[in-house]
């Protein structure tokens, strides 16, 4: 990683700056040197992570932003721009600035929420238990809903039972995977925000 | 045009402010003063919906001031080719086309063609990504180089916009003549073999009635100004998701195969069929090789089940045979046609057009499977959607199973997005999802797995494909490895086991496996090149090294139009690709888009097709005859050429035809989409102003994003309305006070701003008023507020079904909006004076009306 | 007097003379509102990397401005000033709008430190109004003008060469680092207060639920990391730029010359000048009009130079405010001021 210019000069000073000429002075009125409290003159930028950041693009508008992800045992604790990206020269947009609140703000559901028909609150539901019955009634709608052939005998080999939304937002192999699982099932209906 | 760039894509911003810096004008043309406009040289205020007639006025003022880069436009577009004696110019038919069927509301477009060439009549969204075929586009098609034949490209374009005056752009836009003038004299005078303008457009331009015909027309002129395929020209769509793009090139949309392939139609009973469809046996360019593309997915599909004997596995695609777009799906769940939904990362509820509808539609299903990172109204509509005040929706008597799958956020995941300048960047796992949260790929491969062993021991033919599906990627505890996924993507040469090189590489015999032609290289050399992050300043002005631009890491599109037509760099200042002699071959700064070692002069021979039928001045190596289209001979199923019509909803009557709206328009008549009707069959008193809507910075889409985060919701808390002094006068609105706005649909309230940077428009001696809001707001999150998208009616472009929710009309009145079963008592009392019924607005034609004799309303 | 037309003084060896040796050169901001685009970037990297909770989910109505003013809550605001066109009636009813929201407002440390609207002495609200064409300032080519403009600001701590909320207070908390900044340190800050009202540009606040005071450190934890810091770092356009103070003030003197040069005879430094009533600003701004416009006090005085004055001084600007946003500046002079 290069940085960028004024960061690198910064270091350089920072480093010609022996430790044993920070600590004392002639600090006649008290409200420089002499004034910095022990927790002052140890503070470090929260970006000393132990591994290096995971270089990232920020997920809101399609600009593609390049985003350092700094975490610490396994969470993340900063995201900022890389100054290297040819694309954003390390910049971010407020929503940009805002993705670390956005990938660790409480909003963040962390189990299944299940609501069973005509019931008027939320229940807890195993993952591995959704997963099965999501499995069950895809297979049941796409029966419901199958076509072999249309009106004048052409073949269909479709089901209008099930319909699936999204992709704007997902990466690229993971709408590959939803379209291919998709076109194998017969389902037709898959749409995106391309198109809203 | 069509962007608010510095608020909606502020980081991208940046190069335009440099630009600025280094000398570059910079003009803004909306309905509203944003803070592009305040960033900007001219502000230019326009009516919403009327950038054609904008733009034909740009086109009108090139060609009769002879002002085009003619040496670029005789050479590089169709303007020579002739057009067929049967074509009929909307100057002849009062806004319609030759062709026109009533009774469908479409066009038979036979008449449109190249004189000579035969093309097949397309449906919409039939023929991919090549454009449509042309069959003897290889041959060569009749044409008068000198560009003096009437029936010319060239000559039909100038008569289409003969009447496209300054006076008419102020007349139809509002635009004064002399700032439309401005703007036409900065365009021109920058661009030329020294200079090049680029032109910005986003979903301003988009979602429109006339979406596709508004990217055309701005096409038009910068293929006029010679401003395709050269640095600094272009036309740039900004998009506004993280992967739109990739989401569209491998896309999760009802008529498309990965790389633009079209999904089989009904009727085409077997891969020649298909074939036969999708490109013509002798044209021009890349497309020819569409057999190629199309094998190599099917290979990747089925795997070893895929041979030349079963048709690669066509036979096990599923069939399109109509409309099966979001819309058109949501409305057959009302209709209880769909049992099941899936909604991954999207907000139907309050992000979609008409959100009652979409409401609506969720409360009709068996089931829904929401997958996002927090909570949002699409899961939990069924308690807090606004029908529940209305009592249309009560929790105990909707029967919708719902499962809210906590997702993986982007950085607790690996894999990639392909943003807006079709660069895939890769993205590292940076941390750790914690509980349920998923992926996107895991939640797939699971039910993959788990679909798989509830049909292993089926004998229904249906269950084939699932049985005979390619699943075998390379997993990492119990979800696959996002970069094996990319692998095949890339496409592998199944002879050697190895990655392939490009897309030149597949082959239709079965030996390479692709799941996207266009991402071909992506992975070449069994390296990730998306990972690639070599910093900017230590490569150069198109940084290669950085990310992956498909096709081919090519950065610009068509850059043989760069060179002049001796293969030299139209000027030293704006080279890009050169024909270098002494090699033999093109070079320069970008990956030439054209085939290496083709020379400028090149003639091919009459027999030669696909590639090599290329000539050495055809730079659209993607379309069948090898030029840029001014004239669409097809593939646009609403006319040749963009034509001024009037927005769906409209206070003005058309001044340029008695053909109102866009003929082919695609209305959907039900009693949960009614529609204001404009003149000349209905009068515009109870809607009478122009409502527009966009993003603000500091949210995103519907507010899934953002309205939740602490640190974006405080900068904008609150939905707002903003309205010009002189309306806020006319309506007795006050700043920061409440309004509500009203459609033929639903009621909004928000609180007032207002600002000069909202105006009336003048026009012909009418004001228009027009009024904007942003549209992230609903009833979950930290901020909530009314969805702006209630107010929008379904009604969309016929070429790509996208709806109009950029203008409609409306009204607006102080004070909050009724509630609950007043709400809906209001709005028909409202439906009811303005004659409103579900058929209100849905007759297309009108262009054998009088203007000044509307027909009588229906009875209030 | 513009900061081109003289020699420019000799550097402040600020740090030097705050007991450091040797120190890195004073580093500083410089803001160049010409090429703000107002997107808030600033506003919310600041809020992520010092941790800054949310300042109150409140409608102001300034514009596209709900931040309203910097406090213990906002370390960075950014201002938007609607610039109408000549000859249309003035706004007298947004100006009453956004007065009353603004007095209703919960900002972050108002009801501790400062009140959140300024009132003049005697308890006369001053002029809120949005900036209409008789404001002040119009002397200066604005009458030329017949377009309408929309200013946008970003504002900051001006870390001040002699700083006002460094001087009174008593326990050390506020200090001077080596970069020549100003910074609270919350380990020692006992939340007395004085530092509010030694600042003449509204800047320090106390927040509300511990009262110590807060204020922009200018990422003191990054710089001596060798990290811009997190506003700068974000802006989009270069609009706040990091540097060294000497680089910035000379980037400030070509840019402005630029500007005058292409006509925009407006444009001014402020905080350019080592000989101001606060010995000049650690963070320079390129302003397109007149500071008051902005919400900037136009002749501040650090209060412990001349106390005496101050009221009388402020009070005069007070009545030219033209943006309700400078109710923050305003408010630390007047509120609380023993």
């Amino acid at each position: 990683m290069s940085g960028n210019p004024i960061e690198r000069r910064l270091r350089g000073w920072l480093d010609a700056w022996p430790v044993y000429r920070q600590l004392t002075g002639p600090d006649r009125l008290g409200r420089g040197a002499a004034a910095q409290s022990p927790r002052s003159a140890a503070l470090r930028p929260h970006t000393d992570t132990p591994g290096p950041p995971a270089r990232s693009v920020c997920p809101y508008c399609a600009v593609g932003c390049a985003q350092l992800v700094y975490a610490d045992a396994g969470r993340a604790v900063q995201i900022e721009g890389d100054p290297d990206s040819p694309v954003s020269r390390g910049r971010l947009c407020p929503k940009g600035s805002a993705s670390l609140q956005l990938v660790t703000g409480p909003q963040r559901e962390q189990e299944v929420r299940y609501r069973a028909p005509y019931a008027t609150e939320w229940a807890d539901l195993p993952l591995d238990t959704a997963m099965d019955m999501i499995a069950d009634r895809v297979l049941d709608a796409r029966r419901r809903g199958w076509q072999d052939t249309d009106d004048q005998g052409n073949v269909l080999r479709r089901t209008t039972g099930l319909a699936g939304l999204g992709g704007a937002t997902t990466d690229n192999e993971e709408n590959y995977l939803f379209k291919k699982l998709w076109t194998a099932l017969g389902a037709v209906q898959i749409e995106n925000q391309a198109r809203i | 045009m069509g962007s608010n760039m510095a608020e909606a894509h502020p980081v991208g911003f940046q190069w335009v402010m440099e630009a600025k810096k280094n000398g570059a004008r910079v003009v803004h043309v909306d309905p509203r003063f944003t803070r592009t406009s305040a960033l900007a040289d001219q502000y230019v205020r326009i009516r919403a919906g009327t950038d054609i007639a904008f733009l034909g006025g740009v086109v009108h003022h090139v060609l009769s001031n002879d002002l085009d880069f003619r040496e670029y436009v005789a050479a590089y577009t169709n303007a020579a080719f002739l057009v067929n004696e049967g074509f009929a110019d909307t100057e002849d038919l009062d806004g319609l086309f030759s062709g026109y069927d009533p009774a469908t509301g479409s066009y038979d477009t036979t008449t449109w063609d190249y004189e000579g060439a035969s093309q097949r009549v397309t449906a919409p969204m039939e023929t991919g990504m090549g454009g449509p075929p042309i069959e003897g586009a290889a041959g060569g098609i009749a044409q008068d180089p000198t560009l003096q034949h009437p029936r010319c490209v060239f000559q039909v374009l100038k008569r289409h916009f003969s009447r496209y005056t300054p006076e008419m752009v102020e007349r139809v836009c509002g635009v004064p003549r002399e700032q439309f003038l401005q703007v036409c004299d900065d365009w021109t005078a920058n661009s030329g073999r020294e200079r090049t303008a680029a032109l910005i457009y986003s979903v301003g331009w988009t979602q429109h009635t006339v979406g596709a015909q508004n990217i055309r027309a701005g096409a038009i002129v910068q293929l006029l100004l010679g401003n395709i395929g050269r640095p600094g020209g272009g036309i740039y769509a900004l998009r506004g998701h993280a992967n739109i793009q990739g989401s569209t090139d491998i896309p999760t949309l009802f008529d498309l195969l990965p790389g633009y392939l079209p999904m089989p139609r009904a009727g085409q009973a077997d891969l020649t069929a298909y074939l036969d469809r999708v490109r013509a046996r002798n044209q021009k360019g890349y497309w020819e090789e569409a057999d190629a593309y199309l094998v190599s997915l099917l290979k990747e599909y089925f795997g070893d089940a895929a041979t030349a004997d079963n048709d690669f596995g066509f036979g096990w695609l599923p069939r399109i045979n109509g409309d099966h777009g979001t819309y058109r799906t949501t409305m057959d769940m009302i209709d209880g046609r769909v049992f099941g939904y899936l909604v991954m990362g999207q907000n139907p509820a309050v992000g979609s057009a008409n959100g009652r509808l979409q409401r609506l539609a969720l409360a009709n299903l068996d089931w829904l499977v929401v997958r996002d990172l927090t909570m949002i109204e699409t899961a939990s509509f069924w308690k807090d959607a606004p029908e529940v005040e209305t009592g249309e929706i009560a929790p105990e008597r909707c029967r919708t199973e719902v499962f809210f799958l906590p997702a993986a956020a982007h950085t607790e995941k690996a894999g990639s997005f392909t943003q807006t300048q079709r660069m895939v960047q890769w993205r590292e796992k940076g941390a750790e999802p914690v509980g349920d949260q998923r992926s996107d790929l895991w939640f797939f491969h699971q039910l993959w797995r788990r679909v798989r062993e509830r049909v292993a021991d089926s004998t229904d033919p249906r269950d084939e494909p699932l049985q005979r599906l390619a699943w075998d990627y390379r997993t990492e505890g119990d979800e696959p490895d996002p970069q094996d996924v990319l692998r095949r993507i890339n496409g592998i040469d199944l002879t050697t086991g190895r990655t392939v090189d490009g897309f030149t590489d597949l082959r239709s015999d079965g030996t390479t496996a692709c799941g996207c032609w266009q991402y071909s290289g992506v992975y070449k050399d069994e390296v990730n090149q998306a990972a690639r992050r070599k910093p900017h300043d230590q490569q150069g002005p198109y940084d290669p090294e950085w990310g992956w631009t498909w096709p081919a890491n090519r950065r610009l599109l068509y850059n043989r139009a760069s060179a002049d037509l001796d293969g030299r760099p139209w000027s030293e200042r704006k080279e890009l690709v050169w024909w270098d002699p002494d090699q033999g071959r093109w070079t320069g700064h970008d990956v030439p888009d054209f085939p290496l070692t083709t020379p400028p002069g090149f003639d091919p021979p009459a027999d030669a097709r696909g590639p090599a039928a290329l000539r050495g001045d055809d730079p659209f190596t993607m379309q069948a005859d090898g030029k840029g289209w001014l004239f669409a001979p097809t593939g646009v199923v609403d006319g040749p050429l963009p034509t001024h019509y009037e927005p769906h909803e409209s206070p003005v009557r058309n001044p340029l035809y008695r053909q109102q709206s866009n003929p082919t328009r695609r209305v959907y008549p039900r009693p949960e989409n009614p529609y204001d009707p404009s003149p000349p069959e209905g009068d515009p008193d109870v809607f009478p102003f122009v409502l527009t809507a966009s993003r603000l910075t500091e949210h995103h889409t519907a507010g899934g994003m953002s309205r939740q985060l602490p640190h974006l919701a405080e900068l904008q808390p609150e939905l707002t309305v903003e309205v010009s002094p002189e309306l806020a006068r006319l309506r007795g609105l006050t700043h920061l006070g409440w309004a509500h706005v009203v459609t033929a649909r639903a009621a909004v309230e928000a609180r007032v701003y207002v600002t000069d940077r909202m105006a009336p428009l003048r026009l012909d001696g009418q004001v228009v008023h027009q009024v904007w809001m942003p549209f992230h707001w609903g009833p979950t999150g930290l901020v909530t507020g009314d969805s702006f998208n209630d107010l929008l009616g379904v009604v969309a472009d016929a070429n790509v079904l996208i709806q109009e929710s950029k203008v409609a009309t409306c009204d607006v009145r102080p004070g909050r909006r009724p509630r609950g079963a007043e709400l809906t008592a209001f709005l028909e009392r409202l439906r009811s004076r303005a004659g409103i019924t579900s058929a209100t607005g849905t007759t297309l034609l009108t262009a054998g009306r009088s203007p000044t004799n509307p027909p009588p309303r229906e009875a209030p | 007097m513009t900061a081109t037309d003289r020699t420019p003084p000799p550097p402040v060896d600020l740090a030097r003379r705050n007991g450091y040796f040797d120190p890195p050169p004073r580093m500083g901001f410089f803001t160049d509102t010409s090429v703000c685009i107002g997107c808030k970037a600033c506003e919310v990297a600041c809020k992520e990397w010092n941790h800054v909770p949310e300042d109150g989910l409140d409608l102001l109505g300034m514009s596209m401005d709900n931040t309203g003013m910097l406090g213990a809550n906002s370390w960075r605001h950014v201002a938007f000033v609607e610039q109408r066109r000549p000859g249309t009636a003035g706004p007298e009813e947004q100006t009453l709008a956004v007065e009353a929201r603004l007095r209703a407002a919960p900002r972050g440390g108002s009801e501790l430190g400062t009140t959140p609207l300024p009132t003049a002495p005697g308890g006369a609200v001053a002029d809120l109004g949005m900036p209409t064409v008789g404001r002040p300032g119009d002397g200066t080519g604005a009458e030329t003008r017949t377009d309408f403009r929309w200013l946008m600001e970003s504002d900051v701590c001006k870390h001040c060469t002699e700083a006002g909320c460094l001087d009174v207070c008593p326990t050390g908390a506020l200090f001077r680092t080596e970069f020549g900044t100003v910074v609270v340190q919350q380990d020692i800050c006992n939340g007395c207060g004085y530092c509010v009202s030694g600042c003449p540009y509204g800047v320090i606040d106390r927040r509300p639920h511990d009262g110590r005071a807060q204020k922009c450190t200018l990422c003191y934890d990054r710089l001596k990391g060798g990290l811009t810091p997190a506003c700068a770092k974000a802006c989009p356009t270069e609009s706040i730029q990091f540097g060294p103070l000497d680089e910035l003030r000379e980037r400030a003197d070509r840019r402005l010359a630029e500007l005058h040069g292409q006509g925009v005879a407006e444009a001014e430094l402020y905080g350019r000048d080592p000989d101001d009533g606060v010995g000049g600003h650690g963070s320079l701004f390129l302003l397109l009009d007149v500071p008051e416009v902005y919400g900037l006090p136009p002749a501040p005085v650090v209060p412990t130079r001349s106390a005496p004055q101050i009221w009388r001084r402020v009070g005069a600007a007070a009545a030219a405010f033209a943006l309700a946003g400078i109710g923050a500046f305003a408010s630390a002079a007047f509120g609380d001021h023993p």
